[in-house]
């Protein structure tokens, strides 16, 4: 399983790694942890003819905290997230998500920008962007553009990232104190994409009762879904068992899961009732 | 001096390379001059070939040659079988490649040889390989059909069927008070070895020798077949045993690629390696397990056994390698497992499908004979009114009927007998273990969101497979000694068990059997290998030969130099002095060499039960195990230390297989399990909570060890133990396991196809 | 192309193709052997080596990738005569049998004790799920890495 032949450059800075990927119109790479692409080349499924390492661009790797969000460039690596502290108050269910992400010698490499270029249908960090209304940061030679993280995941694997645009940084919006949030996965084992994933999160209004929740369900269609139908039985009650059962229904009515080797659609269609049911009753708590 | 090695637990001498990073396996050996190979391999399940362009990827850059079928002079080679050659099984034979038709994903069609493995990927890209698609037969049912046909020269995709046969089943059905008829299947999945697999080959032209590295399991005897192949003596081939990253019966084997590559090296003067990769590995090295059963089980009121009778259905895959057969031969004529059952017929039928082929792997037949009846068994017990401990007690084979006849299997004239043990024995120490009369009451119970249930299932293991082994002990220039064995390694720790048996026969303290050699082909006169769960009955009792031959060669040599008589000389360590005090040491005799052998036609049969209690959660599927216990008996353990390990690392298999490992295909049979992402082993992470007690009560009076093989039985009774334990956690539900494995999706389904009150 | 980078403590340089892993380049062009390889897809840590002091998988990392860092594979975790703690520990507890695991097991172990001296056994679990065995079923590699925690703290982290 060797890689195709390709060329490789490391660029220092920014511009130069634009300057690269727009020069070979499509047909260079981006290497930022390798963990999602190193085995797509190993299967000989892509070969590029360049590979464009982003690895001197350290200022990607930073996380900043303000009040107006948080902000994680691209080359954040899952380690550098499970050991920001900072994060743990500023937005607990990005940190509740990552815990989930593969394995200990993936999480030193992988980056949130590569998972969210990738855009696995089953990976939780594009469930989070989408869930949490994510803006995703892209650079090109001609300036940079924000991409709502709601249109940003088109298909499995498929993004609205152009051929010659970098994802650079992408902003959270700021986690009020005193909000509600619950995040649940079932995977085969752990480690592994998820069989069905739930991440949300609800504040509360003035009389106490759930109001602006945002429900995102990973795993169960070809990109991680917004559930409006199941925040409309969440907005504007107090979640009692009544209304979580209404939510896990209303979950399963909402989505329609293929089947494949690991799991049956049906299955899954259950399974994320119950991850959003549990993640309520987790948010309650 | 007395010496105790046998039994103790001691720590292993390979562990010194292995923890360092100096193991040395097939990949990490280099020749001068090598040139790597790279297999194309059908990317279709059933096709004619219609014609194969190799052009362009000889013009691609490092490209040496590409072999393919007409490269071979005369017609190509067909991979004979090893045991069970039936003369039924020779139409259904491998070509070393294929060149008429493809008949799975993954069958070899035609070697590159390049100068790196990445420049040999890269030309294969560059061949030109036109198939046209056959109908594909998917699974037993199509290939029962006959419709398409894998063989043209045959009439049925059905190789063989096995008939197992004792008493009179038809008559004991037609008077028996209670029958009942059930299916069950077991999934398709393999001993996957952390290390695929790997053959270098080395041709001197000059002194017509052929040196093969990456030997394993059965070298001797792979040998053997090469030469026929290419036509060079036996004596002209050597097969170096490295060190080796598992087998569990699947490495080993001969395969296409333990003929292409000597042959390539041969073609191409100069030394050849191909090392497998992952990919190539899930869809090339032996696949196992997949049958179906339709079974009945007769008794009488008070829950006797009185006979067992049925078909089953092996999903062969695409061709009868070396051996095949052995699962579905085991199959039926293990059924019975542990229980007295008086009549039994059985016939289990071979189909040919469009899959990987099928060879042993682990505890073969004897894992999916064991989740058949033993969840048959739990579905009995409750219409008889029965408990199900009770009802096993009742029927499991006592001591007092031992030597034990079981069902004679036609073809192949097998007939066996259980040779010792009390199984009623190790059944009550493994409930006591578990806890069972306290915690049974929990099964069906809900807690905490999840039910409880504990499950029970009794095995035997047979082991010891004969005729016969050698060994070799020579003293060195040191007076230490060195141990040859015929027997191989695939990581059971043959170094160190071997040495123990040594220094407890030879007298001498262990650090003077300075080394054990083992497998490869220039150490003794003739091997047989690892397999059947033999090397240390076999090895051992040939090493217990072996001793005493040597023994006697150092007396008659002491004699002659001394000038006295061979009963007037005693060895102590490494001094051999005669009667009247005067003596020489050891070293003196270097050189020195004697074989032993050890021959055998008596299996041994290593017993016990496996008990686990789980917590199923009705609505993820999740089955978490809560505790886990082997309670097995082994005759005589030699080092109770790798022993465990063996039965740890065997129950982990079974586990994998009960509910996570699946090779999986579609209609047209493409194979869709080709990563690690979607073939899914277990983790540390997956059951934590095993353990196991050795117990030596029943040794095996069918070798001078008194041992028993014992690797397989760890996995054998996993799957019936964790389905009868899912069973019983769902019995609000009805829930009645059928099928493995049962995933987290095919738990739901059971939890939904009837919902709880 | 041209890549240096420190191995074991010693500086090397090497002249890869791009498409070169590290894991490749470790094996073939520095002969340390002891990093295996069983996947090349990143799911069984056989490859697992240190890199600037992290365990990560050798087969996903590109050679060039390397350049400027620190590389520790399970020849730098080795002594030349005897046993370091962690391994003695393995062999104690009889955590390898056919030893194509072990190297991956052994720098990620090593890695996680030197970070997390005090984890338990749970940590233990979740950090070695990223390293398949096929041999042990991982309860003496659990029980090895546990009694090996004694050694690691001493050395204040």
């Amino acid at each position: 399983m060797k890689m195709p032949p390709f060329d490789y450059a490391c660029p220092a800075t920014l511009p130069e790694a634009l300057a690269l990927l727009s020069a070979h119109d499509g047909d260079a790479k981006l290497l930022a942890g390798g963990q999602s692409l190193v085995p797509v080349l190993a299967f000989r499924l892509a070969a590029p003819k360049l590979l464009i390492d982003l690895r001197k661009l350290t200022d990607l790797r930073t996380i900043n905290i303000t009040p107006g969000g948080i902000s994680l460039g691209a080359m954040v690596r899952w380690c550098d997230i499970e050991c920001d502290g900072r994060l743990c108050t500023a937005h607990p269910l990005l940190v509740a998500a990552v815990a989930h992400v593969a394995h200990y010698q993936i999480r030193n490499r992988g980056t949130v920008g590569g998972s969210i270029a990738h855009a696995d249908p089953a990976a939780e960090m594009p469930g989070i962007a989408v869930t949490c209304e994510a803006e995703i940061v892209a650079a090109s030679k001609a300036g940079t553009r924000i991409i709502k993280a709601g249109d940003f995941f088109q298909g499995a694997l498929t993004t609205a990232l152009e051929a010659d645009e970098i994802i650079v940084e992408i902003r959270l919006p700021a986690w009020p104190a005193g909000r509600r949030w619950g995040f649940q996965e079932f995977a085969r084992r752990r480690g592994d994409f998820a069989l069905a994933a739930a991440a949300l999160f609800y504040d509360r209004d003035a009389s106490g009762k759930a109001a602006n929740a945002h429900v995102g369900v990973i795993g169960v269609a070809d990109r991680p879904l917004r559930l409006s139908s199941v925040e409309a039985v969440l907005n504007g009650t107090s979640i009692d068992a009544a209304t979580i059962a209404q939510a896990e229904a209303a979950t399963s009515a909402a989505i329609n899961p293929d089947s494949d080797i690991h799991a049956s659609g049906a299955y899954r269609k259950a399974l994320a009732g119950t991850m959003v049911e549990r993640a309520l009753k987790m948010a309650v708590e | 001096m007395k010496n105790t090695f046998i039994g103790a637990p001691m720590e292993r001498r390979e562990d010194l390379r292995f923890l360092r990073g100096r193991g040395e396996y097939v990949d990490d050996i280099r020749l001068e001059g090598l040139l790597h190979a790279v297999i194309l391999r059908s990317p279709v399940g059933h096709g004619r070939i219609a014609s194969l362009d190799t052009a362009a990827a000889l013009k691609c850059p490092g490209v040496h040659a590409v072999i393919s079928a007409k490269d071979m002079p005369g017609s190509v080679p067909i991979i004979p079988m090893r045991l069970q050659p039936l003369p039924e099984f020779k139409p259904y034979e491998q070509p070393v490649l294929a060149h008429d038709k493809v008949r799975y994903v993954g069958e070899p069609v035609a070697v590159v040889l390049a100068e790196s493995v990445a420049l040999g990927e890269d030309a294969l890209e560059a061949i030109r390989l036109d198939i046209e698609p056959l109908p594909a037969i998917a699974d037993c049912t199509t290939a029962a059909q006959n419709r398409s046909l894998l063989f043209e020269t045959t009439a049925t995709n059905c190789s063989l069927v096995f008939h197992a046969r004792k008493g009179d089943a038809d008559a004991a059905f037609r008077d028996a008070p209670y029958t009942r008829r059930e299916h069950f299947s077991t999934g398709r999945h393999y001993g996957l070895t952390m290390e695929p697999r790997g053959v270098m080959a080395q041709w001197d032209a000059e002194k017509e020798r052929l040196t093969i590295f990456g030997a394993a399991k059965v070298p001797f005897f792979n040998r053997r077949i090469l030469a026929k192949q290419i036509g060079l003596p036996e004596t002209a081939i050597d097969m170096i045993e490295n060190d080796v990253g598992g087998g569990y019966g699947a490495r080993g084997e001969f395969y296409p690629e333990d003929f292409l590559i000597p042959f390539a090296a041969r073609y191409i003067k100069r030394p050849v390696k191909w090392i497998e990769d992952r990919r190539e590995n899930l869809m090339a090295m032996n696949h196992a397990r997949e049958a179906s059963a339709e079974i009945e089980i007769a008794c009488a009121r008070d829950g006797t056994i009185l006979a067992l009778r049925g078909d089953i259905h092996n999903d062969m895959g695409a061709y009868m390698r070396t051996n095949g057969a052995v699962g579905a031969r085991n199959v039926c004529q293990f059924l019975a497992g542990p229980y007295r059952v008086p009549h039994v017929k059985l016939d289990s039928h071979l189909w040919m499908t469009n899959k990987t082929p099928v060879g042993t792997y682990r505890g073969p037949g004897r894992f999916e004979s064991n989740f058949f009846l033993e969840r048959l068994i739990d579905m009995v017990s409750p219409d008889l009114g029965i408990d199900r401990v009770d009802f096993r007690r009742r029927n499991l084979v006592t001591q007092a009927e031992q030597p034990y006849p079981i069902a004679h299997v036609q073809p192949t004239d097998a007939k066996d007998q259980y040779d010792s043990g009390e199984y009623r024995a190790a059944f009550d120490h493994c409930l006591k273990e578990i806890g069972w009369d306290e915690k049974v009451k929990l099964c069906g119970q809900l807690i905490d969101g999840r039910y409880h249930g504990l499950g029970i299932s009794c095995f035997i293991e047979g082991g010891a497979a004969g005729p016969r082994e050698t060994a070799r002990l020579e003293v060195n220039d040191d007076g230490t000694f060195s141990v040859y064995l015929g027997t191989t390694s695939v990581g059971q720790g043959v170094e160190t068990i071997f040495a123990q048996i040594a220094a407890d026969a030879l007298e001498v303290p262990i650090d003077r059997i300075r080394h054990v050699y083992h497998g490869s082909t220039h150490y003794v006169s003739d091997g047989y290998g690892a397999y059947h769960s033999r090397s240390t009955v076999m090895g051992g009792s040939a090493l217990l030969d072996a001793t005493k031959n040597l023994h006697a060669a150092i007396r008659a040599a002491a004699a002659k130099r001394l000038g006295c008589d061979v009963s007037t000389i005693s060895i102590s360590e490494d001094k051999i002095s005669s009667a009247d005090g005067r003596s020489f040491l050891l070293r003196e005799l270097a050189g020195l060499s004697a074989e032993g052998v050890f021959n055998n036609h008596h299996h041994t049969y290593s017993y016990g039960s496996h008990a686990a209690h789980v917590a199923v959660d009705p609505k993820l599927g999740q089955i978490e195990i809560i505790d886990y216990v082997v309670v097995q008996d082994v005759g005589r353990a030699v080092n109770p230390l790798t022993l465990r390990g063996q039965v740890i690392g065997a129950v982990v298999q079974g586990l994998g297989g009960a509910c996570l490992e699946h090779l999986q295909y579609d209609d047209d049979g493409q194979f869709l399990t080709g990563s690690l992402a979607d073939y899914l082993l277990p983790t540390a992470s997956d059951f934590p909570t095993l353990r196991c007690v050795i117990t030596e009560d029943y040794p095996s009076p069918n070798n001078p060890l008194g041992a028993k093989g014992a690797g397989e039985g760890g996995i054998i009774a996993a799957g019936g133990a964790l389905a009868n334990a899912v069973a019983h956690a769902l019995a609000p539900f009805g829930a009645q396991p059928r099928t493995l494995p049962l995933t987290p999706s095919k738990v739901w389904e059971l939890v939904m196809s009837r919902n709880a009150p | 192309m041209q890549v240096r980078f420190e191995v074991n403590g010693c500086e090397v340089e090497v002249a890869v193709e791009p498409r070169l892993t590290l894991a490749d380049c470790l094996r073939h062009h520095l002969r340390l052997t002891g990093t295996h390889v069983g996947c090349e897809h990143g799911v069984c840590g056989a490859c697992t080596v240190l890199v600037d002091g992290k365990a990560v998988r050798s087969c996903l990392m590109l050679a060039v990738q390397a350049d400027g860092g620190k590389v520790v594979t399970v020849e730098g975790l080795s002594q030349d005569e005897g046993l370091t703690p962690l391994q003695a520990s393995f062999r104690k507890h009889h955590a390898l049998q056919c030893g194509f695991c072990t190297p991956g097991m052994i720098t990620t172990a090593h890695a996680l004790l030197t970070a997390e001296p005090d984890c338990d056994a749970d940590r233990v679990r979740e950090v070695l799920s990223g390293n398949l065995c096929r041999c042990t079923g991982y309860v003496s590699i659990v029980e090895a890495v546990l009694d090996a925690r004694a050694a690691y703290k001493g050395s204040g982290s």
